[in-house]
């Protein structure tokens, strides 16, 4: 049965996700209307994380399709083992099988392949179904993924329909480097994950980084709120952020303050681009790290 | 998908709340959601649900079920607390806005653009005035006719028959553009992967035995064109005819995205999706007009890469800007986004109608920063300009 909003919360922070009170709503309405659930946001504010928490507070398995130009259905939903089934005509042949028998035989479940959008439909317990970045795909597959998403089930021409035995619980994300169709949108439950604020992201660092101090974690935070205002070309996620933590909770540091120099090498966690790493040079750090330590 | 709640807890909600939900829907698709009969069914579910209890609840879930875009989520509170908490319907409507941009969009958006509201009505009518003449006398126009004027430097182009003729010259130029670069898309380099599944439909004449091998090949991506249009007022002469091509540009190309500069950027390709083209070039040249103050180049390009360029270029776009080049602000500027823009795009075509004029260099200062990297500077002075461009295009 459907969660209590604030059950769902709780249990999603234990699952080593803390989520903001709109994301823990929308999460619960998915439940209610059994709608998929369109997660939009900056590359690392961590959407993807959504699917896995969602999958691990169900005890759910978790299925991922990842989203690329070029991808088709016989990549998403189902392919033939065309190897298996010319060996498998090429033993019956000379045994002396009928053509219809060998047919039959081929075009069965042993000889079908399942692909993700497949594999959800046929789970005996839902699953989620994460379909990761799905402006990456092109126009026609978000079009056919509509019909999948609306219909729950999957007609193949040799075998028949194949009908939904649970509906999984659907998460998509995108990126925005393509604007998504309307239809797509209208199907979904909308919500834009924004970089969390500073205590939530410290909590997340301290959630997920354990052997870290908790005014490091805090202090991690600020400065890492403090570089996002700067005018980067790409600024640094959720992921980054918890990649620096690690890094200085492994070299031991207890405080920022404490070592300048190794501060400003270990940003490279942080900034991704030459130009970004130019920009932030020590005195900008110094700077930064002055005002929030 | 149905929703699975029992159909008794959603009749349990009184007439007065359904009408209250029906309302906000109403008005939110009046500030431009796009909302159906199954959300607001769904919404109904959501009052049935325990949710509705709490005013901040409700609001994350409707929110979470009426929203579509980044653009809505962010007006959504605004017009939930105006509906739910305030005054009622009438003020929600007033205080989005948008629905002032429905049904006056020239005021909005020449707004938007500069702030500058004065002397709307008039250029309101002149837009209009103009308008009528290419509709209704651009199609009787012969063909000899069409060549002289397709040659003539567009300043020089002063009848307001000729002028209706170019412009009509100008949207069918970009279309016939759009036909004759599809079919150069083909692709023919044979791919690495073995398609199977066409490979046995292929052979099944030879009896089962694999003789002619297909293979997967990628399709060719479309190419995109992203076109920034200068507005200011050194290109007075040419905007409008521009406006035109663009519109022709945008509705013939899968993917086409246009801007519209002068001292600030404002993205235009909703406003020239209109079917209506008379409408949507009214409403363009509107835009275009402003004020015809100085150009503001690099600031506009900067912010075109900081707000638009990822999500509308990819890697198979080419970037066409229009303008002559005379920049007011740093050429410093210029250069430095210029180089950020190459370096996300394919190519990048700056059409300078100045270039056909004798004696011309590229001397202004901008035009001087922004020249190392363009691929091609042509010029585009006349229609036959234009047509000109069209291999070199193809060739991207």
């Amino acid at each position: 049965m459907t969660l209590a909003r604030e059950d769902l919360s709780r249990r999603l922070a234990e699952v080593g996700y803390i989520a903001d009170r709109d994301l823990a709503t929308a999460l619960w309405l998915m439940e209610l209307l059994k709608r998929p659930l369109l997660l939009e946001g900056e590359a690392g504010v961590g959407k993807t994380e959504v699917g896995k928490a969602l999958a691990a507070l169900h005890g759910a398995e978790l299925i991922r399709l990842q989203c690329y130009e070029g991808l088709d259905q016989h990549a998403a939903l189902y392919e033939w083992n065309y190897q298996r089934q010319i060996l498998a005509i090429k033993a019956r042949e000379g045994a002396g099988e009928s053509a219809d028998a060998i047919e039959e035989h081929i075009f069965s479940e042993r000889y079908l392949l399942e692909r993700p959008l497949l594999a959800a439909i046929r789970r005996i317990s839902p699953p989620v179904l994460l379909i990761d970045e799905v402006d990456r795909a092109d126009e026609e597959f978000e079009a056919f993924l509509l019909e999948i998403l609306s219909d729950f089930q999957v007609s193949i021409p040799e075998l028949g329909v194949i009908k939904a035995t649970t509906i999984p619980r659907v998460v998509l994300t995108s990126n925005g480097s393509r604007e998504l169709s309307d239809a797509l949108r209208r199907r979904c439950l909308y919500h834009y994950v924004d970089f969390p604020d500073v205590d939530r992201e410290a909590k997340i660092i301290a959630t997920r980084v354990p052997q870290i101090d908790v005014a490091l974690a805090l202090q991690i935070a600020r400065m890492v709120q403090a570089i996002r205002k700067e005018d980067l070309r790409k600024q640094p996620g959720v992921a980054e952020a918890l990649d620096w933590a690690t890094t200085l909770a492994g070299l031991d540091i207890r405080d920022l303050r404490q070592d300048p120099e190794t501060i400003h090498e270990t940003m490279i966690c942080l900034l991704k681009t030459h130009e970004d790493r130019s920009r932030l040079a020590r005195e900008v750090t110094d700077r930064l790290l002055g005002k929030v330590a | 998908m149905t929703t699975t709640l029992p159909t008794s807890s959603v009749e349990a909600i009184s007439a007065g709340a359904r009408k209250r939900l029906a309302g906000f829907a109403r008005t939110l698709r009046d500030n431009g959601f796009r909302i159906g009969l199954a959300e607001t069914r769904d919404g109904l579910a959501v009052l049935a649900s325990p949710a509705a209890g709490q005013p901040n609840t409700l609001k994350a879930a409707l929110r979470a079920l009426f929203c579509a875009t980044h653009s809505d989520w962010t007006r959504f509170d605004e017009i939930f607390d105006a509906y739910w908490l305030g005054a009622g319907m009438r003020s929600a409507k007033t205080l989005a806005g948008s629905n002032a941009l429905k049904t006056r969009p020239r005021s909005r958006q020449l707004g938007d653009f500069d702030g500058a509201a004065d002397g709307l009505s008039d250029k309101a009518s002149q837009g209009e005035s103009a308008v009528e003449g290419s509709g209704g006398k651009g199609r009787r126009l012969g063909a000899t006719r069409q060549e002289t004027l397709s040659a003539t430097d567009m300043r020089h182009i002063v009848d307001p028959d000729e002028i209706a003729a170019a412009h009509a010259l100008a949207s069918r130029l970009a279309r016939a553009m759009r036909a004759r670069l599809t079919r150069r898309e083909r692709s023919s380099r044979r791919g690495i992967r073995l398609d199977l599944r066409r490979t046995i439909h292929r052979n099944i004449s030879r009896g089962g035995v694999l003789v002619d091998l297909v293979f997967r090949r990628r399709k060719p991506k479309p190419l995109r064109l992203v076109v920034l249009l200068d507005a200011s007022g050194s290109m007075n002469l040419y905007t409008a005819f521009f406006v035109r091509f663009i519109h022709g540009v945008v509705d013939a190309f899968r993917e086409a995205e246009a801007f519209v500069f002068h001292t600030r950027l404002a993205q235009v390709s909703a406003s020239l999706r209109d079917r209506d083209v008379a409408r949507a070039v009214d409403r363009l040249s509107l835009i275009a007009q402003g004020v015809g103050g100085g150009t503001r180049i690099g600031e506009s390009l900067a912010t075109f890469n900081r707000w638009h360029a990822k999500r509308v270029i990819h890697s198979r776009t080419a970037v066409m800007i229009v303008s002559d080049g005379y920049d007011t602000g740093p050429p410093e500027e210029l250069a430095l986004e210029m180089q950020r823009l190459r370096r996300r795009c394919r190519r990048i075509i700056w059409l300078n109608p100045l270039i056909a004029w004798r004696d011309y260099a590229p001397l202004a200062r901008g035009m001087q920063a922004a020249l190392p990297y363009i691929d091609l500077f042509a010029p585009a002075h006349s229609l036959d300009s234009l047509a000109a461009l069209e291999p070199h295009l193809a060739r991207i």
